[in-house]
């Protein structure tokens, strides 16, 4: 389903990716892992278009991402969160939900712009629609009674399950989360893992997920791709990587 | 007491302009994080295009639907062209390009309309409603059509999704982008929108200041006031902002300190509130981690 090919991104004199290749299958959840600095996030930006590409390719159901711009990434079917989570702060709950649908609701339309100012009848059927569907995940992720506070005002774990309802509002068929669990409690961080899980098998979702709580990355991932330095140093079933030794090496240093 | 209403009532329609003014400037801040300095002289050419489409013999009203759908097409072009290939450039440079618009706008319709006062018509009758004593036609209508744009912006920014998409770019443009809004359109259409309600406030203080090339600069002091007493980032605060100007300019001129010195109103306000309040009545104080 999505194919990264050798990708390098460098800043300045920095590689920051060094010719990265891994794949993900349809129905996958995966994991990348890898050390502080290793480029996982900078990967993310690299699939969502938000970083330059300086070589190799990015294939997402066949198709180069590389020549997409960042607008349409969310209508071909990928959605992610991020790491210090990039709500729209001054925005209520329900708004920020309706806002991750704009991808597909102006996907199947061709009506933009000016023709959704004068068409009012379907474009008003066509709000409801997506205020229903924004309430039915609301309402799922435990954020109903919330829906009308403004974003800013919410606690960072509550932060979390909204950006988490705006990615899937958009329908993606690929959803990246940066750090899903970080800053999460233990009860918060169970809970989060088992949604992940269940969308896995009731929407049909692929997930890749940059996570630093390995129990959490090894316990949810059909795959883990470890990453160091810009370069991947292991790719396979979390069992595997896990006595990996460049794997233990990267993280632990070795003993000499 | 019959003085005093009048002046209040007169302050309102005044600082109906001011309110729509500082609500343009408001518009173009939050997605730009930058005051837009051509404001006025925007709604300049926006009133002499209405003013040679009324010579020219059209009716009142099809110059005003003409002239705002042409500030509005003018808002978009300008974005692309000028600020657009601006925009990553440092603030200062930004700021420039702001003054440099400002001058050439105010140029060009010297240039072409000359420098002469020229008086503007009123759509409104020339005798005070209802035969009273407090308050003009133009005042009233001014007063009405201005609350009836803030009106329909006021539906379209909160219950519309082309204004939410709105509100969310103005809020955050790299998520907007992710989650598969066409940013830049969006702000071509706040550049249009700002031009549009510039257009509006220009037609309608026309009829008051008269219409030359420097009938703008002291309205925009105003609207500035407006703005920022309001807080700057805040729709709400600039149209309050506004009303509030508009009477107190009034109230002081007429009683206080006299005409001569009523635009030291607004430059005094503006310092005040930068030095007392800078986020205004309305807006959000700005806090940054360091």
């Amino acid at each position: 389903m999505l194919s990264c090919q050798n990708v390098r991104v460098q800043f300045g004199g920095i590689t920051a990716l060094d010719g990265v290749t891994f794949d993900v299958a349809k129905g996958e959840i995966v994991g990348l892992i890898g050390p502080n600095g290793a480029g996982k996030t900078t990967m993310f930006n690299c699939i969502s278009r938000l970083y330059p590409v300086h070589g190799g390719d990015i294939l997402f159901e066949g198709r180069s991402l590389l020549a997409e711009p960042p607008h349409r990434i969310a209508t071909l079917g990928i959605s992610r969160t991020f790491q210090n989570v990039a709500l729209f702060d001054t925005l209520t709950v329900a708004d920020n939900v309706i806002l991750g649908a704009h991808g597909h609701a102006h996907a199947h339309a061709k009506r933009r712009f000016f023709g959704e100012a004068f068409r009012l009848a379907s474009a008003l059927r066509a709000e409801r629609a997506l205020a229903d569907e924004a309430a039915e995940l609301m309402a799922e992720l435990g954020l109903e009674s919330v829906a009308q506070r403004t974003a800013r005002d919410l606690p960072f774990g509550t932060r979390k399950r909204i950006e988490l309802a705006r990615a899937l509002a958009a329908r993606p068929r690929l959803l990246m989360l940066d750090e899903p669990v970080a800053g999460l409690n233990h009860a918060e961080i169970d809970e989060l893992t088992g949604f992940i899980r269940g969308l896995k098998g009731r929407r049909g979702l692929t997930v890749l997920l940059v996570e630093h709580h390995m129990n959490m990355v090894m316990g949810v991932s059909d795959k883990v791709v470890v990453l160091d330095f810009g370069r991947r140093i292991a790719d396979g079933p979390p069992a595997a990587v896990k006595n990996d030794p460049e794997v233990i090496r990267a993280y632990l240093g070795t003993a000499s | 007491m019959e003085g005093l209403l009048h002046q209040v009532f007169a302050g309102l329609a005044n600082g109906a302009i001011y309110a729509s003014l500082a609500l343009a400037l408001v518009m173009i801040y939050r997605v730009t994080h930058f005051v837009n300095f051509a404001q006025g002289e925007l709604a300049l050419c926006s009133t002499y295009s209405a003013w040679a489409l009324i010579e020219a013999g059209a009716s009142y009203w099809v110059a005003f639907v003409v002239t705002v759908a042409l500030s509005f097409a003018m808002g978009v072009v300008i974005e692309r062209v000028v600020i657009r290939p601006a925009s990553r450039a440092p603030a200062l440079s930004v700021v420039i390009v702001f003054i440099g618009l400002m001058v050439a706008l105010n140029s060009v319709a010297g240039w072409i309309f000359g420098y002469s006062t020229l008086s503007f018509p009123s759509p409104f009758p020339a005798e005070p409603p209802f035969g009273n004593h407090y308050i003009g036609s133009h005042e009233l209508g001014v007063i009405a059509v201005t609350l009836g744009m803030l009106g329909l912006l006021y539906v379209f920014f909160r219950f519309t999704t082309l204004g939410l998409v709105l509100r969310a770019v103005a809020d955050n443009a790299e998520s907007s982008r992710l989650v598969g809004i066409r940013v830049e359109r969006m702000l071509g259409l706040g550049w249009g929108l700002a031009a549009a309600i510039g257009a509006v406030a220009g037609i309608m203080i026309a009829p008051i200041v008269f219409l030359d090339p420097s009938m703008m600069s002291g309205v925009m002091l105003y609207a500035f006031a407006a703005a920022l007493l309001g807080g700057i980032d805040s729709p709400i605060g600039a149209v309050v902002g506004g009303f509030i100007v508009g009477v107190l300019e009034n109230l002081m001129g007429a009683y206080v300190i006299g005409t001569e010195l009523k635009l030291t109103v607004a430059l005094v306000l503006i310092v005040v509130v930068l030095v007392v309040k800078p986020s205004g009545l309305f807006g959000q104080p700005v806090a940054a981690r360091v």
